[in-house]
């Protein structure tokens, strides 16, 4: 993965930089000792690191306007890091760059249950949203995978999702307001405990710009009123292609499950191996699950096994209790450990039509035997959004590059599916060079356009997203 | 007029415009400022292009009318959640709204609060920028973070940074039973503790609105029958300290009550009308306590309260009139819509935004229709402007 050569002129002044840096921060929020710069040289990204110029800590609003003048002044490049948890290289710096930290910024600033929101800071990670309101009935809906240290910050750059989104929505439907300062060092507010602003879409925007347009400082999040339960069934099916169909007709059906998660064989049998949580050993599962009272709860889940039913399923097994619930939660919860602890392995986001499940999980099985590389698939099967998991042998000469290359195909067949490269995790530089694979030329030019409005000097978090050679011209400035 | 049939001769079309088009879906919704210009009709590029039941997913031309759409989403128990308003009874227009003039406009109606806007469900979009050029951004799947979301950009830009020539939209399923609880003789603090509550609760409720004319709040629940029924009981049993609490469940009369709401029917035979949304709790004040006193005016409140529809008669605009040194209603719409948007703009009131949706041409083209951006955000818009359209061509002037 190609990252831009550092400018020499920025690193030459690295000690004039610091010093500024310094004189807008208390002393412990600047880190510039290469010692201690490595704990920010990557992401969950690991295969790629780079140790920055300096990172700095800032704790309030104005300390990141200062930080942003100054770095605009200097020409010096700035990438935005939230918890530090992309697994898309998202906050991957450079040598010239400094690393803008949030992780300060953590505070509850405002709780508005009359008006369901709530508004934090945006280093405050997403689980401790949730963690702040549910005494009180109410959570937080977006829940990605890392929701323990992801940051909101993060979550809105990459327009994060999670397991519940098919029946709530990721970040974007659940963002009310922003403060944004730009790259200049200008705040800005943008919305509020308020629906639907009359201008343009700011919101919209900013929310999945992977750190591009500008630093958020502050978010207003739409909090809701926790279900009176939920409940969870399990089904195993022979085939992938059935479990496709069945999901395909439990949407049509009418039902919205909150979670309708997808895994396959060896995705299975890795998570027995590991969590021990009881699944049978079948081709594909399914994890259903529904919200409401416990009446509401039996009507649709008796919907749902009726449609199952005509699928012939090997296993249709409901929860009876909490225990149940948590030990039909455990394997898919542990899948990405699982596989961890038996391969290195490469996670893909690519989402796909629901209808095209069953064609894209017979080609992703074709072209592993091609690899010569095994893919283990757990996924979002609602809305499309897929993981396949990429098993390699970091230690194996060689074995990184066919897994990229692997990796590449996959995400190919995504958007020939009608797809796109990436459900939630972003672009980063991790998919950078497949954009052109989604889009035209003119429809990045479109977007880079975009950037060049709120950020013309090109200095927030510059090469990702976009191939490299589309964005050369304007990162020369 | 002009009508293109295929995107290729839209394209064209804005390519080679010797100046501003003024860009018409249905016609049904002349909100904002008026726009001079060559009118470029949409009607042309109708019809569905991909409609998948089973994946929820729904991709039209932008130029079909809404009616078609619900036809065909009708057809398989599936509809546009986002219960976009039609507005021609409150504009007194003609014609057939249209699928992109839903998308422009980002139009949503009551169920907003519980399902999102009109922007949450759209997923893609292809549209042709001002130098002629057909982009397209996003696509027709749930969950897409593929480059910048000028998906949600489009939505609500009302033409002035694209001509949308196609939309891909997210639909849901019709749900089998409806039902709404009303409470009447509500007052402004029962109708908001009734709103409130109502949305505090678990019990999903996808329409809360208040009519005071009518002393009507209505609550709406939607779902499997056994669960409203269930829901409604709860509900019931959460307001019965706040009055008698009555329960509608037929369909052609839910129907017909939450289209009137949807619609601002009840507002539609007054000559000015502003859209107001701020938080619930800044509305339960009143549209901020000095303009309650100085002004008479109608009103409906949706989205739980976060919603306001303001109503003047000409006569009512007149009254505000003597407070600038007039005394006709056209000087008291024009200050009553600053001072309306002078509220908004006010920190410590908490935040909103005011928009002039029915007006007379001379009002509309005095005042700043939508709520004005500050300044950077200001100066962001027209970068966005000058990126998307160099040459100021797509209906100039809407939006600032």
């Amino acid at each position: 993965m190609e990252m831009p050569a550092p400018d020499t002129a920025v690193l030459d002044r690295k000690a004039e930089i610091v010093q500024r840096l310094r004189s807008v921060l208390p002393r412990d929020a600047v880190i510039d000792d290469p010692a201690e710069t490595r704990a920010y040289e990557c992401d969950a990204l690991t295969a790629y690191r780079c140790p920055p110029l300096a990172a700095v800590l800032p704790s309030t609003t104005q300390q990141v306007s200062d930080i942003l003048r100054i770095c605009h002044q200097e020409g010096v490049p700035v990438v935005p890091r939230g918890s530090g948890t992309s697994l898309a290289g998202g906050a991957l710096p450079t040598a010239d760059s400094v690393i803008l930290g949030v992780a300060r910024l953590n505070e509850v600033l405002e709780v508005d249950y009359d008006n369901r929101f709530i508004r934090v800071q945006s280093g405050r990670t997403n689980l401790s949203v949730t963690g702040a309101v549910e005494g009180d009935g109410f959570f937080y809906a977006p829940d990605p995978s890392s929701q323990l240290a992801c940051a909101i910050a993060g979550n809105i750059a990459m327009n994060s999702g999670g397991a519940h989104c098919l029946k709530y929505g990721v970040t974007t439907n659940n963002l009310l307001g922003v403060t944004l300062v730009m790259m200049d060092g200008t705040v800005v507010e943008i919305g509020g405990a308020y629906l639907d602003a009359g201008g343009y879409d700011w919101l919209g925007l900013i929310c999945g710009s992977e750190g591009q347009l500008g630093v958020v400082t502050e978010a207003t999040l739409r909090i809701l009123p926790k279900p009176e339960g939920a409940r969870p069934v399990l089904m195993g099916f022979d085939s992938s292609e059935v479990a496709g169909a069945c999901v395909a007709d439990i949407i049509k059906a009418g039902v919205l499950p909150v979670a309708i998660e997808f895994m396959d064989r060896p995705c299975i049998r890795a998570t027995e191996a590991f969590a021990g949580a009881g699944y049978p050993d079948c081709e594909a599962l399914l994890i259903v699950e529904v919200e409401g009272s416990p009446a509401e709860i039996d009507e649709q889940l008796g919907l749902i096994k009726q449609i199952a039913r005509t699928h012939n399923p090997v296993e249709l097994r409901e929860s009876g209790s909490e225990a149940e619930s948590a030990r039909i939660w455990l394997g898919r919860k542990s899948a990405f450990g699982a596989m961890g602890q038996i391969n290195d392995y490469m996670c893909l986001d690519g989402t796909i039509p629901v209808s095209e499940l069953p064609y894209v999980l017979r080609r992703i099985g074709e072209m592993s035997g091609e690899f010569g590389l095994d893919v283990a698939n757990v996924f979002h099967a609602g809305d499309g959004n897929m993981h396949p998991l990429i098993l390699f042998d970091a230690n194996k000469p060689g074995d990184l590059e066919r897994c990229e290359a692997l990796g590449a195909e996959i995400l190919k067949l995504c958007v020939e599916a009608g797809g796109c490269l990436t459900g939630e995790h972003g672009v980063g530089i991790e998919k950078r060079d497949l954009m052109n694979v989604q889009f035209d030329a003119p429809d990045i030019e479109a977007q880079l356009r975009v950037k060049d409005v709120f950020d013309p000097k090109w200095l927030l978090n510059p090469a990702k997203v976009f191939p490299l050679e589309t964005t050369a011209r304007r990162r020369a400035g | 007029m002009i009508r293109p049939e295929t995107e290729a001769a839209l394209a064209e079309a804005v390519a080679s415009a010797d100046g501003p088009l003024r860009i018409v879906g249905g016609g049904t919704r002349s909100v904002g400022a008026p726009v001079e210009g060559a009118a470029l009709s949409l009607a042309g590029l109708s019809g569905v292009e991909l409609y998948e039941p089973g994946a929820l997913t729904l991709v039209v031309r932008a130029g079909t009318p809404v009616a078609e759409v619900e036809e065909v989403l009708a057809g398989e128990g599936q509809r546009l959640a986002f219960e976009p308003m039609d507005h021609r009874a409150l504009l007194g227009t003609e014609g057939a709204p249209t699928m992109g003039g839903v998308v422009a406009g980002n139009i949503s109606g009551p169920r907003r609060i519980q399902v999102g806007a009109c922007r949450d469900a759209l997923l893609g979009v292809r549209f042709v920028d001002g130098r002629g050029q057909v982009l397209r951004n996003g696509g027709r799947v749930m969950k897409n973070v593929t480059g910048y979301d000028l998906v949600k950009l489009m939505a609500g830009s009302r033409g002035t940074l694209g001509v949308l020539s196609e939309v891909a939209m997210k639909v849901l399923p019709t749900p089998e039973a409806v039902a709404t609880l009303t409470l009447h003789g509500a007052g402004r603090e029962g109708a908001f503790d009734a709103m409130t509550r109502a949305m505090k609760s678990p019990f999903e409720v996808s329409g809360a609105a208040w009519v005071p004319g009518a002393g009507a709040v209505h609550l709406r629940l939607e779902g499997f029958a056994g669960s409203v029924a269930y829901r409604a009981d709860r509900l019931i049993a959460l307001l019965s300290d706040l009055g008698e609490v009555a329960v509608e469940t037929g369909a052609e009369a839910n129907a017909a009550l939450w289209r009137a709401i949807r619609d601002v029917e009840a507002l539609a035979d007054l000559p000015y009308v502003w859209r107001v949304s701020m938080a619930p709790g800044a509305l339960r004040a009143g549209i901020r306590g000095d303009l309650d006193r100085t002004a008479r005016f109608e009103r409906l409140y949706d989205w739980a309260g976060g919603l306001c529809w303001i109503g003047m008669s000409a006569e009512q605009a007149a009254e505000y009139a003597p407070l600038y040194g007039a005394d006709d209603a056209v000087s008291g719409a024009v200050r009553f819509h600053r001072d309306l948007q002078g509220a908004m703009a006010d920190p410590e009131f908490g935040g909103g935004h005011a928009t002039l949706v029915k007006a007379p041409q001379e009002v509309r083209a005095q005042v700043s229709v939508f709520q004005p951006d500050p300044a950077p955000l200001d100066a962001l818009a027209r970068g966005l402007r000058a990126q998307f359209d160099p040459r100021g061509i797509l209906n100039p002037g809407l939006m600032g």
